[in-house]
């Protein structure tokens, strides 16, 4: 069976085409777009919430979109168990939509960062994204972002360790979650982060953007394989 | 628009200025132009005409000083769908596709407010290539600062770099490459030039020519504010002086609105709605609705007080010369008025009918009822002056050309008479030296603040796109320094395995009133064109920026050449890093003894002297042809350009530029007898180094091209790099030319950056 | 010395674009906040500041914004407050 990707897009997304290129070309499924004054999500499966600059970030990353219609849809779907994942800017659009603990703030260096950076495999909560890894795998993939800074208190932090929710970690090349390889900051080197249920991803990272080794890595390319695997099976 | 059937005559608007000689001359206007423009009105012009007039007749639109010598530059091959004239050139890349590229300046903008003067000037470039029907896929920038030891310099450079990538980030096109060289002449007059390509299907192409007798003639986007009015600052009546400090005069660039623009004009120009749309650029309405009425041959009526404005209370003068960014003039079909403006809402943006495109031959300027500017036909346009400046260049003094006898003069001096500094006995201590020169030294501290990657999986398409630029040679020897800045373009865009296909160029120039500065454009362009005709690249579209001056004289002559190339092959596409332990390195190309401009008597002894590097354009021709045969042919792994600090620094860079990944290499060649100087650090063009794990396929396809080649050495595992040229040898660990190389920028901007001087 | 606490309100210049403030206005419209006619979004910057007096320590943040807090083309600054001393 085929899954059905719901790429949602924002005024001001950029990477939806990244996603569509991802779902379609790549891995040959279906994607439809879903446009945010809408209020329906067109029997998508999996919601996708692309990266780019929605409302052009204006007053925090992600705050005005979280008020579309489509989002909506999009929160009774991830409440309903069904899986919504958002890259990037999608990442800043479900904390501020409260469907993940914390929120993300500017780089520690104030600057933008365009980069490749290694995440270390580290969360066991959420197998229908991370199945097709590894525990502990290393992969290389792309960054670029200027508000990716993971912040959340103490206890939230705990929680979400505890309970294998910290899906991915900024590692250096041996693996090791160092302060020389966080690229902006974020508290306890952490690059992504599930809900308690396991059905919702948010990563600052671009897997999306590594799915064919002519773009430098193909290391997203299992979390794509997880979903087909476990909701598509 | 019915005002337009029984139009009133001209008259004053209550509050005007008189038109004096003063007011004349403050809009820049000489009183030759004005004799012209009052012999075409048959009477004196009204405040806003003279607006008008001193927006279209600046240098900026008009090119009334460069044009006669941009015509000499070749303009056609079968590939090129759209030449010079229009928004943007267009190629054709094979199986319908085509592509659509142009580079622009941003030099003045960007002196006074670096973040928003360089994010508009993205944001300008980016509008040239969408209105076309291209969708942008790659930015290129190409950027001159003055000595980075300035507190403000570096203000400078933080400002643009993070005013293009926010800019460019936001709106979702990634900024793939580019180009920054710092000296002391940019000092308070920094270089900013943005170059955009597009892609789209030849299909697509739209043109920005007004037609249809009866057309809508909308304003689309953002609204119009007071950002940007030249010299509105005098002599309105409006303006109270506490108001005028107030008055903004920089453009504010909004790439959220840039993103919503880009989609909906795309979606416009597919929808078969319009028939023509043109960026709201320099100077505007008035320039926009002018030169689209011109291309078309037709007459347009406007009426200002349709146009939607940010504030009340503006007058047509202001609505007409508002530079305020995010805007487009579209003419679209009579009766889908209401298609167009649905398109528009649907993307958050506003569209207003706001004049038609009529049989009358004539420019007339509406507010209501009252009309506030009217021309003859197109002779706005048309009628603006062309001059002829004197070109001079001359070893004797001359009051006019004070700068040429000194030139010429740097020129003739023997670069081997400089006295080598002591610590040049080791020559890794000059290489070091070299590769920490903020001209040479890795620029990722500036391109990690770009978004390289966005869209991805497009950029992986056909396009293929370098920008290079020559440094002191245009300035000791403008037409050879052109020649190389074409030739190195080709280079350095055959070295990705890219067949080079045409150029875009930004002609940064002093003031052209001063005979030695004409000198310098008038030989750059003519050494430009001999090479565009020697590689069969023609000139598609560019820009001019004139006037780069600073108290202390013009800046260096800076001819910017972007150049758009195609890879068949996108799985053969070649990096400038050594990969693979063991690989043959093979020169390409001959070493000369050639120090004179070199980036080694500028950094190490900061002279500027001597005869630039000859350039052979047949030859180059010839290795360009190699380059992308062999590289097409899938054997070579990597391939890097000889440039700025010649060999020795290009062979470091091929072992350290990935830090990530780097290689040794042990290069020899015993019988190069060269001064050792010009061995090592000589810029000799046409030199490009290789690596291949098949080097006699490579030396087999550069002999039939008849490019001198030889293998020189190998890739080694350890981290060392040796470079034995003649007898002399330089040895040194990777590790102190990499720090040399990758930290001397982030060290530098660690240090204070203000906008004081 | 004394020291003092200096507020200081720095906002884009009134009658350039803000295109924060244009986004932030937009959604408060759509979200039913119809009664909002403008939006402007800058920076508040508080400095502890030592002076002999406030006028020194005000004179000292107006310095300070010329030079470095504010952008003198893009940017107007206003001292909100100087307390404490």
């Amino acid at each position: 069976m085929s899954l059905t990707f719901g790429v949602v897009t924002f005024p001001g997304s950029n990477c939806d085409v990244d996603a569509w290129h991802a779902v379609i070309d790549v891995l040959g499924e279906r994607a439809v777009s879903l446009w945010h004054a809408d209020h329906d999500l067109q029997g998508a499966d999996v919601v996708i919430l692309p990266g780019g600059f929605s409302y052009g970030d204006a007053l925090r990353a992600g705050a005005i979109a979280r008020f579309s219609p489509i989002m909506r849809e999009v929160i009774a779907h991830a409440e309903r168990g069904a899986p919504v994942v958002g890259f990037c800017n999608g990442f800043q659009v479900l904390c501020e939509a409260h469907l993940l603990p914390g929120a993300l703030m500017r780089n520690a260096s104030s600057k933008f960062v365009c980069d490749w950076v290694h995440l270390r495999v580290d969360g066991t909560n959420a197998p229908i994204f991370l199945d097709a890894y590894a525990p502990g795998q290393l992969l290389r993939i792309p960054i670029a972002h200027g508000e990716g800074r993971f912040v959340a208190d103490e206890a939230t932090l705990d929680q979400l360790e505890g309970e294998g929710r910290v899906a991915f970690r900024y590692v250096d090349a041996a693996g090791h979650a160092t302060d020389d390889a966080n690229p902006n900051g974020a508290a306890r080197n952490i690059a992504g982060i599930t809900n308690a249920a396991g059905n919702v991803l948010g990563m600052m990272p671009h897997p999306e953007r590594a799915v064919e080794p002519l773009l430098g890595s193909a290391d997203g390319l299992p979390l794509f394989q997880s979903l087909l695997a476990r909701v598509g099976a | 628009m019915t005002a337009a059937a029984v139009p009133s005559p001209v008259a004053p608007r209550p509050g005007d200025p008189e038109i004096t000689p003063a007011l004349v001359a403050e809009h820049g206007i000489t009183p030759f132009e004005y004799e012209k423009l009052v012999a075409m009105l048959g009477r004196t012009p009204t405040f806003t005409e003279l607006g008008i007039v001193s927006a279209l007749w600046s240098e900026h639109c008009s090119y009334k000083h460069s044009r006669p010598v941009l015509k000499t530059l070749p303009t056609q091959a079968p590939h090129v769908l759209q030449g010079p004239g229009e928004n943007a050139g267009v190629i054709s890349v094979g199986d319908g596709l085509a592509v659509a590229f142009k580079i622009e300046s941003h030099n003045h903008p960007s002196a006074v407010e670096p973040y928003q003067g360089a994010a508009t000037g993205v944001g300008g470039i980016l509008r040239d290539v969408f209105t076309m029907g291209a969708r942008p896929i790659a930015m290129l920038n190409s950027l001159r600062f003055g000595n980075p030891e300035s507190a403000r310099v570096r203000w400078l450079l933080a400002g643009v770099v993070k005013g293009i990538g926010d800019y460019g980030n936001c709106v979702g096109v990634p900024t793939v490459a580019g180009d920054v060289m710092f000296d002391a002449s940019y000092e308070g007059n920094p270089l900013v030039n943005a170059m955009c390509v597009g892609l789209m299907r030849e299909e697509e192409l739209i043109t920005a020519k007004a037609q249809g007798i009866g057309n809508p003639i909308l304003a689309v986007g953002a609204r119009t504010g007071r950002d940007g009015i030249h010299g509105a600052s005098f002599a309105s009546e409006d303006l109270s002086e506490e108001n005028e400090a107030k008055r903004p005069r920089v453009q504010v660039g909004d790439p959220f609105t840039e993103k919503l623009l880009l989609e909906a004009s795309l979606e416009l120009i597919r929808s078969g709605h319009i028939v023509a749309i043109q960026d709201m650029g320099a100077a505007g309405l008035t320039s926009s609705s002018a030169e689209m009425a011109e291309r078309g041959d037709v007459g347009v009526v406007i009426d200002v007080t349709k146009v939607p404005v940010r504030e009340p209370g503006m007058t047509p003068y202001e609505i007409l010369l508002s530079e305020s960014q995010e805007r487009m003039l579209v003419v679209a079909k009579q009766g889908h008025e209401a298609a167009v403006q649905a398109i528009l809402h649907r993307w958050h943006l506003e569209a207003e009918v706001i004049g038609e495109v009529i049989a009358e031959p004539v420019y007339r300027v509406m507010e209501g009822d009252r009309v506030v500017a009217e021309f003859p036909g197109t002779r706005l346009v048309t009628d603006c002056p062309q001059y002829h400046p004197e070109a001079r260049e001359s070893a004797q003094y001359h009051p006019e050309a004070r700068e040429s006898a000194a030139i010429v003069a740097l020129r003739a001096r023997d670069p081997h008479a400089v006295a080598p500094r002591a610590e040049e006995a080791d020559p890794a201590w000059t290489l070091a030296q070299l590769l920490s020169s903020p001209t040479v030294a890795s620029k990722r501290w500036i391109t990690r603040q770009y978004d390289s990657q966005v869209r991805t999986s497009t950029v992986a398409g056909p396009g293929a796109a370098d920008a290079a630029i020559v440094r002191l040679y245009v300035y000791l020897d403008p037409r050879t320094g052109a020649r190389i800045a074409v030739a190195e373009a080709a280079r350095n865009v055959a070295c990705t395995g890219a067949r080079p296909l045409a150029i875009t160029n930004n002609l940064n120039f002093g003031n052209p009133k001063k005979p030695d500065v004409f000198f310098q454009f008038r030989e750059a362009v003519h050494g430009m064109g001999d090479a565009c005709r020697a590689l069969g690249t023609p000139v598609t579209g560019g820009n001019v920026s004139l006037y780069n001056e600073n108290p202390q004289g013009a800046v260096f002559p800076t001819p910017t050449v972007g150049m758009v190339g195609l890879i068949d092959d996108v799985a053969h596409a070649t990096r400038m890093t050594f990969t693979t332990p063991g690989d043959a390195i093979i020169l390409l190309g001959e070493t000369k003894d050639e120090l004179g401009g070199s980036e080694y008597l500028s950094r190490v002894h900061g002279l500027t002297i001597g005869a630039p590097p000859s350039v052979d354009l047949e030859g180059e021709r010839r290795l360009v042809e190699t380059l992308v045969e062999a590289i097409g042919s899938g054997v070579v792994r990597s391939a890097h350009d000889c440039s700025e600090g010649g060999l020795a620094v290009a062979l470091a860079e091929c072992c350290v530029a990935d830090r990530d990944a780097m290689c040794g290499a042990e290069v020899r060649i015993d019988d190069l007898a060269l001064p050792m100087r010009s061995a090592f650090f000589g810029e000799s063009q046409g030199r490009v180094l290789l690596s291949t794990a098949e080097p006699d396929r490579v030396l087999a396809v550069a002999a039939r091209h008849g490019v001198p080649a030889r293998r020189v050495g190998t890739v080694r595992a350890d981290p060392v790099l040796v470079l034995s040229l003649g007898g002399t040898t330089l040895e040194s660990p990777l590790a102190p030319l990499a720090a040399a190389f990758h930290d001397a920028i982030p060290m530098l901007m660690t240090r204070a950056a203000t906008a004081a001087a | 010395m004394p020291r003092f606490s200096v507020s200081i309100h720095i906002v884009p210049r009134k009658g350039l674009l803000d295109p924060q403030g244009k986004a932030v206005a937009d959604a408060l419209h759509a979200l039913g906040f119809a009664t909002v006619a403008d939006a402007r979004i800058g920076r508040h910057i508080v400095l502890e500041v030592d002076g002999e007096s406030a006028e020194a320590a005000r004179a000292q943040a107006t310095a300070m914004c010329d030079k470095l807090l504010a952008n003198p083309v893009t940017e107007d600054y206003e001292i909100a407050a100087v307390a404490g001393g």
